[in-house]
C-alpha cells in the first residue's frame, strides 16, 4: 500500500485548516499506484499550495504532492516549446530559460506555484488583455484520469479533456506533464510606465484608452480610498525591454539580474493587532505618494512578482489566516460592480493592503477558466470571524447583481449556488469530468463546497 | 543489455565545444562522474551538486522512462552532456559490461563512481519473506560489490592521474544492529566494512575511497514513517550537498547530517548486554 503522511493543510491564506492524507510521489508511476492503492476515497493533486483557498486540500481524503515530480523533459531552443513535469515551478523555468532569452508566456503574480498548479487554475497575467490565458500557450498535457490511463489532451487532441483540464482545479485527474510555448525576450528587464488615477473612473478611463496596445497592464488600487478619491491607485504598464534598449550598465548582462535581490522572510504569524486600519491607511497613502507619473527600467522580479521578495507573506495575516477576494465584471458592469465593491469595503473597517485592478480580455475555452472580458479586482481580507463572512455575503450579492464572478484560485467561502449561477459551463465540465472520472476518484474540498461534486 | 544513450551524437558535439572551449582557454571540465541508482531524490540532488560543479555525468538505474526523466533533466537544466545507461543491481553478470559501457560513454573514461542505489523494505516482511530479504541484501550490498571491485579495477590500473573516487552510501543503520531493521542494518553495516578495506587497498593507487552515513532523509524510502517536518530529517538537497563536499574533500567517512556522528556513536558505546534489552 502506497504510504501517506496525515497532516493538517491549508491554503495560502492559512484560513481553513485541514487534516489530509499526503502522499508524496517520486516517480511518475507512483502517482497511478497511489490512485489504485492509496486507499483514500478520493485524491486531488497540489503543487506548492499557493491557491488561497481549500482548492488543493481534501479534507478527511487524499491529496497527491506534486513537488518531487518536477523534471524538465525537453527544450526546442528554435521554437522555444519546453516540455515538464507538472511540479515544476515557474521560478525555475524562470531561473532555467530566461538566460537562454525565454519567459514565461504567462505569469501569475507569484513564481512560486507549480505547471501543474498554473494549468489546472488556468492562471492570467498582467497581459491577459493582449494574450490570454496560460492554456492558450499549453501546446499538449499528458493526464492521469480516474480510470488509471495516461491521456494526451491539447487544442486539437481530445479537446474536451484539454478545456475541462485547465481551469478545472485538479477535478479531472492528475496533470502529470505539460509542453508549453515560451515567450523569446532579449533581456530581463521591463520598461513600465507609471501613471497615478485620481478615482475609479479615471483608472478605468485609462485602461480603456491605451491598454489594447501594451502588452502588460495592472494598477494598485487603494481600497480604503473614499468619497471623490474612491478607487485611487496607480497604474503600470509596460513590455519586456529589448536588450538594446537597456540603459548601459545593464547591456552587458541583459539577461541576467545585475543583483539577485535579497530575499526576506516573515518568520512568524503577525499578532492580529498588527494590521489595523491605520497601519494599512498609511502604507496605501505613502504608497501613492511615493509614486509619480514617469517611465522606469524594472527588473522582471521586481514588476512581475513583488511580494515573491518576502517569503511567507501570508503570515503578515496572523494565525487567522484571510481569504483573497477576486472578482470580475464584464465591461459594461464593471464601473457599477467595482464601484460597489469598494465602497462596501471602505465602510466595512476590514482593511485590505493594496488591492490589484486589472483589465481582462476575451474569454477562453475553458470551461470553468475564470476570465471574459471586463475589468477584475483582487484584494485581501483578513479574518475578523463573522464581520468578514457578512462583508463577504455583501460582496457576492453586487457580485451576482452585475453579472461578475470569483476567481476559483483565490476562492474560500463562495456558495455553490453563486458558483453555478456565474460559471455557466459547469454543466459541460461535469459532462467531461463523469467521461474522465466515472468513479469520482477526484475531488477538493472547494469541489464539495461548490457542488461540483457529490458529497459522500 | 538495453542501453539508452545519446552519447555518441552528443560527444561529437560535445568533442566540438571543448575544442572551442579550450581554443578559448575556458578550464577543462572535470572528469564525467558515474551515478549508479540515479533516480532517489538523492541520487538527483546529488547530480544536480556534480553538474554545477562541472562534472559531465552519467546515469544509471533501472526503470529507464524515469532515468531518461532525470536525465533530460539535469541536462537541460545545467547545459551538460549527460549519458543514461541501463543498471539493474542485481543482475550481477551484466555489471561488467555495463562498467565497459560506462566507461566509453565520455571519451574521457570516468572520474568517480557514485553509488546511491539502495533498498529499505519492510523490515516485518523481510523476517518471513525469503525473497525480499535476499533481495534487501543483494541490492544494498551484494551488487555494490559486484559493480565497485570493477571501478576499483579499474580505478587502480588507469587512475594515475591520482583523483579518482569512489563513493558509496551506505546508513548510520549500518553501525550498530537493532531488531527494528537488523536485516537492511547488517546488509548496509557489511557495505560500510567493504569500503573500508576497498579503501585500505586503494590508498596506494591514489582512490579515495568516501563511505557515506545518512541519517533519517525525507525520501520516498522514509515518507509516511516518520515526520517529514522532524528536525531530525534532512532534505535530500542538504545531503546531497554534504556528499559533495566530502568528495571534495576526499574525505573517509562522513555522516549526514554531522551530527548523526555523535549520535552513532552513543549508541556504539551501549554495551551489548544491556543492548540486546533495549527496544530499538
Amino acid at each position: 500500500m502506497a504510504r501517506s503522511v496525515t497532516q493538517d493543510i491549508s491554503g495560502w491564506g492559512n484560513f481553513t485548516v485541514e487534516s489530509c492524507q499526503l502522499f508524496r510521489p517520486e516517480k511518475l508511476g507512483d502517482v497511478r499506484h497511489i490512485l489504485a492503492d492509496g486507499g483514500q476515497p478520493t485524491y486531488v493533486a497540489r503543487g506548492l499550495g499557493r491557491s488561497y483557498g481549500d482548492s488543493a486540500t481534501n479534507a478527511g481524503a487524499g491529496v497527491i504532492l506534486g513537488e518531487r515530480l518536477d523534471r524538465l523533459l525537453a527544450f526546442d531552443p528554435l521554437t522555444g516549446e519546453l516540455e515538464c513535469e507538472a511540479g515544476v515551478s515557474l521560478a525555475e523555468i524562470i531561473n532555467g530559460f530566461l538566460p537562454r532569452g525565454f519567459f514565461l508566456p504567462v505569469t501569475p503574480g507569484t513564481k512560486f506555484v507549480t505547471v501543474g498548479g498554473a494549468i489546472a487554475a488556468d492562471v492570467h497575467g498582467k497581459n491577459h488583455h493582449v494574450e490570454g490565458t496560460l492554456s492558450k500557450f499549453v501546446r499538449g498535457l499528458t493526464l492521469l484520469d480516474g480510470t488509471g490511463r495516461i491521456i494526451r489532451c491539447s487544442h486539437d487532441e481530445d479537446p474536451d479533456a484539454f478545456w475541462a483540464t485547465v481551469g478545472g482545479m485538479g477535478l479531472t485527474g492528475v496533470i502529470l506533464t505539460a509542453r508549453i510555448q515560451l515567450l523569446r525576450v532579449s533581456s530581463a528587464y521591463v520598461g513600465v510606465d507609471y501613471r497615478r488615477a485620481a478615482n475609479l473612473d479615471h483608472a478605468l478611463e485609462l485602461f480603456g484608452d491605451e491598454d489594447q496596445a501594451v502588452r502588460y497592464s495592472v494598477a494598485w488600487i487603494d481600497c480604503l480610498a473614499k468619497g471623490a478619491s474612491l478607487g485611487r491607485s496607480v497604474l503600470m504598464r509596460g513590455d519586456h525591454l529589448p536588450a538594446a534598449d537597456l540603459p548601459d550598465h545593464l547591456k552587458a548582462n541583459p539577461l541576467t539580474l545585475a543583483r539577485r535581490p535579497r530575499t526576506k522572510s516573515i518568520p512568524f504569524n503577525f499578532p492580529g493587532w498588527a494590521l489595523n486600519r491605520l497601519a494599512v491607511r498609511t502604507f496605501n497613502k505613502l504608497f501613492y505618494a511615493k509614486h509619480k507619473d514617469e517611465r522606469k527600467v524594472v527588473d522582471y522580479d521586481a514588476f512581475f512578482y513583488p511580494l515573491d521578495g518576502i517569503l511567507h507573506w501570508n503570515r503578515m495575516y496572523g494565525k487567522r489566516g484571510f481569504v483573497q477576494y477576486q472578482a470580475l465584471f464584464p465591461t459594461d458592469r464593471s464601473r457599477q460592480g467595482l464601484r460597489e465593491l469598494l465602497e462596501l469595503l471602505s465602510s466595512s473597517g476590514i482593511g485590505s493592503f493594496l488591492a490589484v485592478l486589472k483589465s481582462t480580455g476575451a474569454a477562453g475555452k475553458g470551461f470553468l477558466s475564470y476570465p471574459f472580458e471586463g475589468h477584475t479586482l483582487a484584494l485581501d481580507l483578513p479574518n475578523r470571524g463573522a464581520r468578514l463572512s457578512e462583508l463577504l455575503a455583501q460582496l457576492d450579492a453586487a457580485v451576482l447583481k452585475h453579472g461578475g464572478r470569483l476567481y476559483l484560485a483565490k476562492d474560500s467561502c463562495m456558495s455553490a449556488e453563486t458558483f453555478a449561477a456565474t460559471y455557466p459551463l459547469l454543466g459541460r465540465f461535469k459532462e467531461v469530468k463523469n467521461r474522465l472520472d466515472p468513479n469520482h476518484r477526484f475531488a477538493s474540498t472547494q469541489a464539495r463546497r461548490l457542488g461540483i461534486v457529490e458529497v459522500a | 543489455m538495453s542501453t539508452t544513450m545519446e552519447t555518441r551524437s552528443t560527444d561529437e558535439r560535445a568533442a566540438t565545444v571543448l575544442a572551442g572551449a579550450v581554443a578559448s582557454s575556458t578550464p577543462v571540465s572535470p572528469a564525467p562522474v558515474l551515478i549508479l541508482g540515479a533516480t532517489s531524490a538523492i541520487a538527483r540532488a546529488l547530480a544536480h551538486e556534480m553538474a554545477h560543479q562541472g562534472h559531465r555525468l552519467v546515469l544509471a538505474a533501472r526503470d529507464e522512462a524515469e532515468l531518461n526523466a532525470v536525465s533530460a533533466d539535469v541536462r537541460l537544466r545545467f547545459n551538460i552532456d549527460v549519458a543514461a545507461l541501463r543498471f539493474d543491481a542485481t543482475d550481477f553478470s551484466s555489471h561488467p559490461s555495463f562498467f565497459a559501457d560506462a566507461l566509453q560513454a565520455f571519451p574521457e573514461g570516468l572520474g568517480g563512481v557514485i553509488l546511491c542505489h539502495g533498498l529499505l523494505g519492510d523490515a516485518m516482511q523481510a523476517r518471513s519473506n525469503r525473497d525480499l530479504c535476499r533481495q534487501i541484501i543483494d541490492v544494498n550490498f551484494t551488487s555494490a560489490v559486484s559493480v565497485l571491485e570493477l571501478a576499483a579495477a579499474h580505478f587502480e590500473a588507469h587512475g594515475a592521474a591520482g583523483r579518482a573516487f569512489i563513493c558509496a552510501i551506505s546508513s548510520v543503520a549500518g553501525d550498530r544492529g537493532r531488531q527494528s531493521n537488523y536485516i537492511y542494518g547488517s546488509s548496509k553495516g557489511a557495505l560500510t566494512i567493504y569500503l573500508q578495506g576497498l579503501r585500505n587497498r586503494l590508498f596506494p593507487a591514489g582512490v579515495a575511497v568516501i563511505t557515506i552515513k545518512p541519517g533519517f532523509v525525507d525520501t520516498a524510502m522514509t515518507w509516511g514513517l516518520l515526520k517529514p517536518n522532524s528536525p531530525i530529517v534532512a532534505s535530500p538537497q542538504r545531503v546531497a550537498r554534504d556528499i559533495a563536499r566530502a568528495i571534495r574533500r576526499r574525505s573517509n567517512v562522513v555522516y549526514t547530517p554531522f551530527f548523526w556522528r555523535a549520535i552513532m556513536r552513543i549508541i556504539k558505546s551501549i554495551p551489548e548486554p544491556i543492548f540486546k534489552r533495549l527496544k530499538l
